[in-house]
């Protein structure tokens, strides 16, 4: 019923042009402002079921094209498609912004229609950064994206905001002015700005190695990598809830996808004369980052730890195919590693998104962030205490949650790039549990610790409604993962063949 | 069929979530209903599934259930096995479930989180069940992990309590050492045989059992690699040394779960996986020696500790350290069968003991110290008589299910040519004389002697609702009969019969239970073995001695404990695992985190490059400001320096000297 529409067009664009009717009528009246962005988010999150339903699965190429002149002195075009890479991570950021949405309701009293617009602004930027085939396109949607962010933290934030921000700004500018240089170096080589026109060049693999140094700058500090992810802590400890949220699960999913998109198809020869780099730094963040997050003291710093570890095993799932490849694993085994480093991006999305909002619950209540302040949670907010347990399972990689998926993926297909691999990364069952769950042990368990604490109520319908749905989905996609996989297959098979024609 | 396996796992996943969801709204009796109507569902089924394989009507079932994911060619799947081993492994776990479902009634009858703990335990129900009947490594791990959960979530079920957050959290990340090894296992047998179905890795690795990968720097058999690590992943969950550590702390725990997860069911899944695997062990002599050794290891030094506790729970954990401990061993000896026997057995008459332990902890007012026992003979009759038999049975007692068990797998030891079997047979038969002397010590410090009670304890005795002593013993009567009859009946089609078909492989080379087989001439005549065999004598010296410092004479008890006070002080210190671990892992690790963070994130990139770099900035543009002077000539200076440094470059490259 969708097909004759731009879809991708409304997907952009609805959520700005909402974002900016929120801040022109909503001002004077923050509970129209809130209804009015409801609705724009559950448009907006509905259409984009609409792009999944009409999305062709067993299709590799991309679906849903739009492609118009838009500076046509520069060859520049408006060129919107999505294909299995993609198109998750679409519907990922219209849920993961209606959540934010929500969360806000009765929570954000200072100047609530602000917030609310940034919030669908960024929405409305993020789906166009990952539905741009365009490249200069894609990089006004990557750099837009920069200042709702930024406006949120620097509004909205804690008390060391200024520092957080200008961290953020700087760490992901100047990894951005070095890719915008690749792109218009392979513009000229490749005659247009299609992103998809740039995978046939055949450059020398010492012009390779200058392309993908300088994505890997945008990129890396987006991920974020060890050693440029030290913005994400300071950015997440000052970020309001919502902030963090899509912090968490949409923009560091930008660095790996534009790993995807970019760096490996444009660079296949410089990823395989680099993946010693990335893979040292990818097992660095989990083995070195999980000892980091293990003694947070503040619930907010130890989850960002969290995801940088985390996303360490999407890093690793992409670059280790190589390897993979030359010991004998073949075309399956290379598949299990992109696709666990993918399936690892949408659940790290949920649950990040989950663990964020638990903390924002906790806040909301106790204004603090401390470990310390807290202890005996359970015994005031039991349904709250059971959600935030399943999170933070899940966080750990249990079977039959989404956390489990991915890094289960990424573990086995590590293993048959060499038996070190696999073991430095199944270090994380330990980490990863280690952290999780001494802090839900003073978190959650425990005697009462304080005044404070006793005086908790358990989450409302409103906070039931959020947590619980991603609960669920959380559950679903870790007893089920066969449809998510059949989604992104295809795409990630042909993105194989041009790694490795070979194959 | 596949209906039937699937209402069999179901039923108390659906009791699970409905009192785990609406426990407020259906109350505490309806919850309890449901999920012991569900657990009797999934009993029922599962011996009649029993009964079919028995009478020989039912073939082993192996069929799919739904993919779970496709990558590439790649299926992963979930799926069951149903074979002879699995079934007996269904009713081993369903039916001790059952029992503890009704016993917990009464155990947790004034607990305020009654409709949470029989979630928690039709849970556990459920993923026991998963792991059993699996049919490939994916719902394997599943299990594994599932049943881990539960088993962290009831160890810390008294969540206030800072001793039990402490043990769940340790059982938890021990547990999860032990997986490091297992999933490492999975992703070996995924790389080498290109499956994780369990058929099809069973046919790859028979069709090359030479296969050998590069590790450590050498070459080392796949399949021996495969074991190892998988074996790790037993020895996290079935408590062998060195990653016992968390099964004495699980004890924090209410006592229907020591009972079901701690001691009959879930700690029994690395006997079931290896078992399961020994179509992939059978090929790797040194995996096998090593859960030999390592078995034998745990049966007597485990069991030595448990002389010294005087917590009566952790007495009886220690002995299931050292009893899992005996299986491990009859696993390494290829005795598989041994090994499977002795857990069910172990299975019917520990779950007792732990369930009798309890119904004297609830009639005392949650009194665990034996030294604050005695005489309890007189006023709990039925639980000292049961009592008694499973501590018959567990020290192997002719003719009691026990003694069918242990017995088999010292006969089996001794008959072993393993590298390692000496030193084995010689653990299990010293293990013996131990088991015996914690069994009495505990058996006749709590139930005869002296009183010891404390008033208030005895007072609470007399004030307990009526059904609660009652509803607590008919588990432990329905318990004391299979513990002492069901080796009797079962240990000829079990371990001679060629009961596991199929499910069981054992290479003809290493068939010690065919040797042994040739000795055994019926159940009744293995018994009177007994006279000719130092197993029997060592068990009555152990009683003897238990009897004699701990009821005849315990006058002359500090007199002994001071003349072994240094070993003693060994034992109480658990050889001092717990100390290395807490200090040196644990410690250890946050040690290392907070240095990376302090010195790598704060100090270096931080502290040197980041704002390091912020404040370089800050300075040159201060030099840069400087270079605006405002004067003209210093502008056009710089124009022109500028320009020839252009021209320069164009200069270079036409001249080629770039």
């Amino acid at each position: 019923m969708f097909e004759g529409l731009p879809l991708l067009s409304l997907l952009v664009w609805l959520p700005v042009l909402g974002g900016v009717a929120v801040l022109l009528t909503g001002a004077q009246n923050a509970e129209r402002a809130r209804w009015f962005s409801l609705g724009i988010a559950v448009v907006v999150f509905l259409l984009s079921l609409a792009l999944w339903q009409g999305f062709e699965t067993g299709e590799a190429g991309m679906q849903w094209v739009e492609r118009n002149a838009w500076i046509a002195a520069f060859d520049i075009y408006y060129h919107l498609g999505v294909d299995g890479i993609s198109m998750p991570l679409v519907v990922l950021t219209a849920f993961s912004t209606l959540l934010v949405v929500i969360a806000a309701w009765e929570v954000v009293r200072y100047k609530p229609a602000q917030y609310l617009a940034a919030f669908l602004i960024m929405e409305g930027i993020m789906i166009g950064v990952f539905s741009a085939l365009d490249a200069i396109l894609f990089y006004v949607f990557f750099e837009a994206m920069l200042i709702p962010m930024f406006l949120i933290i620097g509004i909205w934030g804690g008390p060391n905001r200024i520092y957080a921000t200008v961290k953020f700004f700087l760490y992901t500018f100047l990894g951005s002015v070095m890719m915008l240089i690749a792109l218009i170096y392979l513009r000229i080589q490749a005659g247009s700005f299609g992103i998809t026109d740039f995978y046939g060049l055949a450059l020398p693999l010492g012009t390779q190695v200058m392309i993908f140094l300088a994505l890997l700058a945008a990129f890396a500090v987006k991920v974020p990598m060890f050693p440029v992810h030290t913005w994400l802590p300071d950015a997440h400890v000052e970020a309001p809830t919502g902030g963090s949220v899509i912090l968490a699960a949409i923009t560091l999913k930008i660095g790996g996808y534009g790993f995807l998109r970019f760096s490996l198809p444009i660079t296949p020869d410089a990823s395989l004369a680099l993946d010693w780099l990335l893979i040292g730094l990818s097992l660095i963040a989990v083995v070195y980052i999980g000892l980091v997050a293990m003694v947070q003291e503040d619930l907010k710093k130890l989850i960002a730890y969290s995801s940088i570890a985390h996303m360490g095993f999407v890093t690793l799932g992409f670059f280790l195919v190589f390897r993979i490849i030359a010991a004998g694993g073949g075309e399956n085994g290379a598949l299990l590693a992109l696709e666990g480093g993918m399936v690892q991006m949408i659940s790290h999305g949920f649950i990040s998104a989950a663990m964020f909002l638990s903390v924002g619950v906790l806040y909301d209540r106790m204004h603090t962030r401390m470990i310390s302040d807290f202890g005996g949670v359970a015994t005031r907010m039991p349904v709250f205490a059971g959600l935030f347990v399943l999170f933070a399972m899940a966080n750990a990689g249990l079977p039959g949650t989404s956390g489990f998926v991915g890094e289960f993926m990424v573990i086995l297909a590590s293993f048959q790039a060499g038996f070190w691999y696999a073991a430095v990364a199944a270090l994380t069952l330990i980490l990863g549990a280690a952290y999780s769950l001494w802090m839900i042990k003073r978190v959650v368990y425990g005697e009462v610790k304080n005044d404070q604490v006793e005086a908790l109520e358990d989450i409302n319908r409103r906070e039931l409604l959020l947590l619980g749905s991603l609960a669920v989905i959380i559950l679903f996609f870790g007893v089920f993962p066969a449809p998510l996989i059949a989604v992104m297959e295809p795409s990630l098979a042909a993105l194989l063949q041009i790694m490795v024609p070979t194959l | 069929m596949k209906l039937i396996y699937l209402l069999i796992v179901l039923a108390p996943l659906f009791g699970a979530a409905v009192a785990g969801l609406a426990g407020g709204a259906i109350g505490r009796a309806n919850a309890h209903r449901l999920t012991i109507l569900a657990v009797a569902v999934s009993a029922g089924l599962s011996l009649w599934v029993l009964y079919q394989h028995v009478s020989g009507t039912a073939t082993s079932f192996n069929e799919t259930i739904y993919t779970w994911a496709m990558v590439g060619d790649l299926r992963l799947e979930v799926g069951f096995l149903v074979d002879r081993l699995t079934a007996v492994m269904m009713v081993v776990v369903t039916t001790v479930s059952l029992a503890v479902h009704v016993y917990t009634v009464g155990y947790m009858h004034d607990d305020p989180g009654y409709q949470r703990f029989f979630s928690y335990i039709n849970l556990f129900t459920f993923a026991m069940l998963m792991l059993v009947m699996a049919n490939n490594f994916l719902q394997l791990f599943f299990g594994w992990e599932a049943v881990g959960l539960v088993s962290y979530l009831l160890i810390g079920f008294w969540y206030k309590k800072e001793s039990a957050i402490f043990a769940n959290l340790k059982a938890f990340l021990v547990n999860r050492v032990g997986d490091f090894g297992f999933l490492l296992g999975i992703a070996a047998v995924l790389f080498y045989y290109n499956s994780l179905d369990y058929v099809e890795v069973f046919g790859a690795a028979r069709a090359a059992p030479e296969l050998t990968m590069s590790i450590f720097g050498t070459e080392a058999l796949v399949v021996t690699v495969a074991c190892l690590l998988l074996f790790i992943g037993a020895m996290g969950k079935s408590a062998q040394v060195p990653l016992h550590v968390w099964l004495p702390d699980s004890m924090e725990g209410p006592t229907p779960i020591s009972a079901l997860i701690h001691a009959a069911t879930m700690v029994t899944a690395g006997i079931y996986l290896v078992a399961r695997m020994s179509p992939l062990f059978e090929f790797s002599e040194t995996a096998l020696t090593v859960v030999l050794v390592l078995g034998a290891i745990t049966a007597l030094f485990m069991g030595l500790v448990g002389l010294v506790q005087h917590d009566i729970k952790r007495v009886i954990a220690y002995s299931t350290l050292s009893q899992l401990g005996y299986m491990f061993v009859a696993l390494g000896a290829s005795a598989y069968a041994a090994g499977v026997f002795h857990l069910m057995t172990h299975a019917f008459f520990k779950a007792l003991l732990f369930l009798g332990a309890g119904a004297i902890i609830v009639a005392l007012h949650h009194e665990q110290d034996m030294r604050r026992m005695g005489n309890l003979r007189r006023y709990l009759p039925i639980t000292h008589i049961t009592m008694l038999l499973g501590t018959l049975a567990l020290v192997g007692t002719p003719l009691f299910s026990g003694y069918y068990s242990k017995d088999a797998i010292i006969e089996a030891v001794h008959l072993s040519d393993r590298a390692g079997a000496g030193f084995a047979y010689v653990a299990v038969l010293l293990g013996v004389f131990i088991t015996s002397l914690y069994s009495f010590r505990l058996y006749f410090l709590v139930f005869w002697g002296e009183e010891r009670i404390d008033p208030h304890a005895r007072e609470h005795m007399s004030h307990l609702p009526r059904y609660v002593l009652p509803v607590m013993q008919w588990p432990l009567i329905l318990l004391a009969i299979p513990s002492v009859v069901i080796g009797y009946f079962t240990i000829a089609p079990m371990l001679f019969g060629g009961f596991f078909g199929e499910a069981i492989f054992v290479a003809p080379a290493n068939d010690v239970l065919a040797l042994l087989s040739e000795k055994f001439h019926g159940s009744f005549a293995f018994a009177l073995h007994a006279a000719v065999n130092p197993a029997f004598w060592l068990a009555v010296a152990g009683a003897i001695v238990a009897w004699f410092f701990f009821n005849f004479r315990p006058s002359l008890l500090p007199m002994v404990n001071a003349r072994l006070k240094p070993v003693i002080e060994v034992l109480e210190n658990k050889y001092g695992f717990d100390v290395l671990y807490n200090q040196g892992f644990a410690g250890g690790g946050r040690l290392l985190g907070r240095a990376l963070w302090r010195v790598g994130d704060q100090g270096l990139i931080d502290g040197l490059i980041v704002n390091g770099t912020a404040r370089t900035i800050g300075r040159l543009a201060g030099l840069l400001r400087g270079a605006q002077s405002g004067y003209l000539y210093h502008y056009a200076f710089a124009m022109i320096l500028g320009l020839l440094l252009l021209l320069s470059v164009f200069v270079a490259n036409w001249q080629g000297w770039f």
